[in-house]
């Protein structure tokens, strides 16, 4: 079972929430999708190492053989190439590395090469959770190609918990887009209370079923938990504006390895979870 | 930096960026997003209006609008800010960028011929979405562009 944690906006407790829930299961796998910024490891301390570049093909154009006939740059939807009027300029910030111009050059003066995109990496021999994060090159864009390799790795046979990048753009789309179920992690404040919206639109368009953490709960005011009623919306845990909890995660540790009451909740919630899904599975049959 | 005409024997087209089409219409500042580009050429008087087509592209907007204005045979851009993917293509054919307009396509063009702009130096704006840290420089060129001659035979 594939389980995403995401959250409309940064800082809400996502990476906290995944992993403490991945130290709370067994036989479970936790990848860390935010590859502009994983930080997953910030807490676990691993010894990682590289299980597989992310490459794109990127166009090279021989200017010998090149007639500028235009026809690729036409074609390149994301405006990688410009046909200038004595040779074609390649852009590759822009580039996508769809290979559809060194295809359509009849000239066959492109040739394709490879770029760079970020890495793979896992933590070393057996660990638990077992742990894979992606790595995205700085200055490159392709978030969502790094992404979709990572997540290759998820082996079907254990549950993997995805900690998914903030927001509500395409790198959260590419890591929620094909799990099993969702939960979204929210602060009841007036700027979290926005965020999930957007993120609940999100995962309802995506057709994911999803539940909601509340964070620091006690701060702020009820306005999460009205909606999620009003809404019919799940609310799967709610974790307090604890002392403990914070200073716990300023010096990077995992509440629950310090506060073992917290793995029963974890845990209690992963079947509420199953419960939820059996349930919707019913709805559907 | 102001090229002087020498009696007739260089053409020089001088391409204005604009919100609408002929010498009477505003000047738009942004490169990439202007809605049309209106050529002028001061020899023939003749005014042409090209429609950027590039003005609603998601990403690389700067590079298809200069492919553009490469393409027509320009050789001095009157507008605003360029991006650096742009400016790059600029440099690279010797196209040479006056920035500071202000009023009509015919006020840019005077203030232009009067030397009253400033010439573009470095990109002056950060490029769209679709490109957030990249370098901006394409490759590909053959040698250093800046500093050709602004003769081309097509
Ligand atoms: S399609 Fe091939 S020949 Fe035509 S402009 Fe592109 S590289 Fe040159
Ligand atoms: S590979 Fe695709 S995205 Fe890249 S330059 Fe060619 S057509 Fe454009």
């Amino acid at each position: 079972m594939k389980i995403a944690i995401a959250s409309g906006k940064g800082g809400t407790g996502k990476t906290t929430v995944s992993l403490n829930l991945a130290l709370s299961l067994s036989d479970v796998q936790l990848f860390d999708c935010d590859v502009e910024e994983p930080n997953c490891n910030l807490f676990l301390g691993f010894d990682l190492e590289k299980v597989e570049d992310v490459v794109c093909p990127v166009p090279v154009i021989n200017q010998e053989k090149c007639s500028i006939c235009r026809q690729c740059s036409d074609f390149c939807r994301y405006n990688a190439l410009a046909a200038l009027p004595d040779r074609v300029l390649f852009f590759p910030s822009l580039c996508h590395g769809c290979g559809g111009c060194a295809v359509l050059c009849s000239e066959k003066a492109i040739q394709e090469s490879q770029r760079s995109l970020g890495v793979i990496e896992k933590a070393k021999g057996e660990s638990s959770p077992e742990f894979y994060r992606g790595l995205l090159n700085i200055g490159e864009t392709m978030t969502s190609s790094v992404i979709k390799t990572l997540k290759k790795y998820i082996d079907d046979r254990k549950t993997a918990i995805l900690d998914a990048p903030p927001g509500t753009a395409c790198p959260v789309i590419a890591s929620i887009g094909d799990v099993d179920y969702c939960v979204l992690v929210t602060e009841s404040t007036p700027f979290g209370f926005h965020d999930l919206r957007l993120a609940v639109d999100v995962v309802r368009s995506l057709k994911v079923p999803f539940g909601v953490i509340i964070n620091r709960w006690g701060l702020g005011d009820s306005r999460v938990e009205e909606y999620c009623k009003a809404e019919g919306i799940p609310i799967l845990l709610k974790i307090p504006n604890d002392l403990k909890i914070a200073e716990l995660y300023s010096r990077g540790i995992p509440f629950v390895r310090e506060m073992p009451e917290w793995n029963e909740k974890f845990l209690g919630m992963f079947e509420a979870i199953k419960l939820q899904l059996a349930d919707t599975e019913e709805a559907r049959t | 930096m102001v090229i002087k005409e020498t009696g007739g024997v260089k053409r020089m087209n001088i391409c204005v960026t604009a919100s609408g089409e002929g010498l009477d219409s505003k000047v738009d500042p942004r490169f990439g997003r202007c809605s049309y580009f209106v050529i002028y050429d001061p020899e023939t008087r003749r005014v042409e209006s090209v429609s950027n087509a590039a003005a609603f592209a998601s990403g690389g907007t700067g590079i298809k609008a200069a492919e553009i204005i490469a393409n027509a045979g320009v050789d001095v851009l009157l507008t605003g800010t360029v991006g650096p993917n742009a400016f790059s293509i600029f440099s690279e054919l010797g196209i040479n960028v006056q920035v500071g307009v202000k009023g009509t396509v015919q006020e840019a063009i005077r203030q232009y011929e009067a030397g009253e702009l400033q010439s573009l130096q470095s990109p002056n704006s950060t490029p769209g979405f679709g490109m957030r840290k990249g370098n901006g420089m394409g490759k590909g060129m053959k040698g250093g562009g800046v500093g050709r001659g602004i003769d081309r035979d097509n």
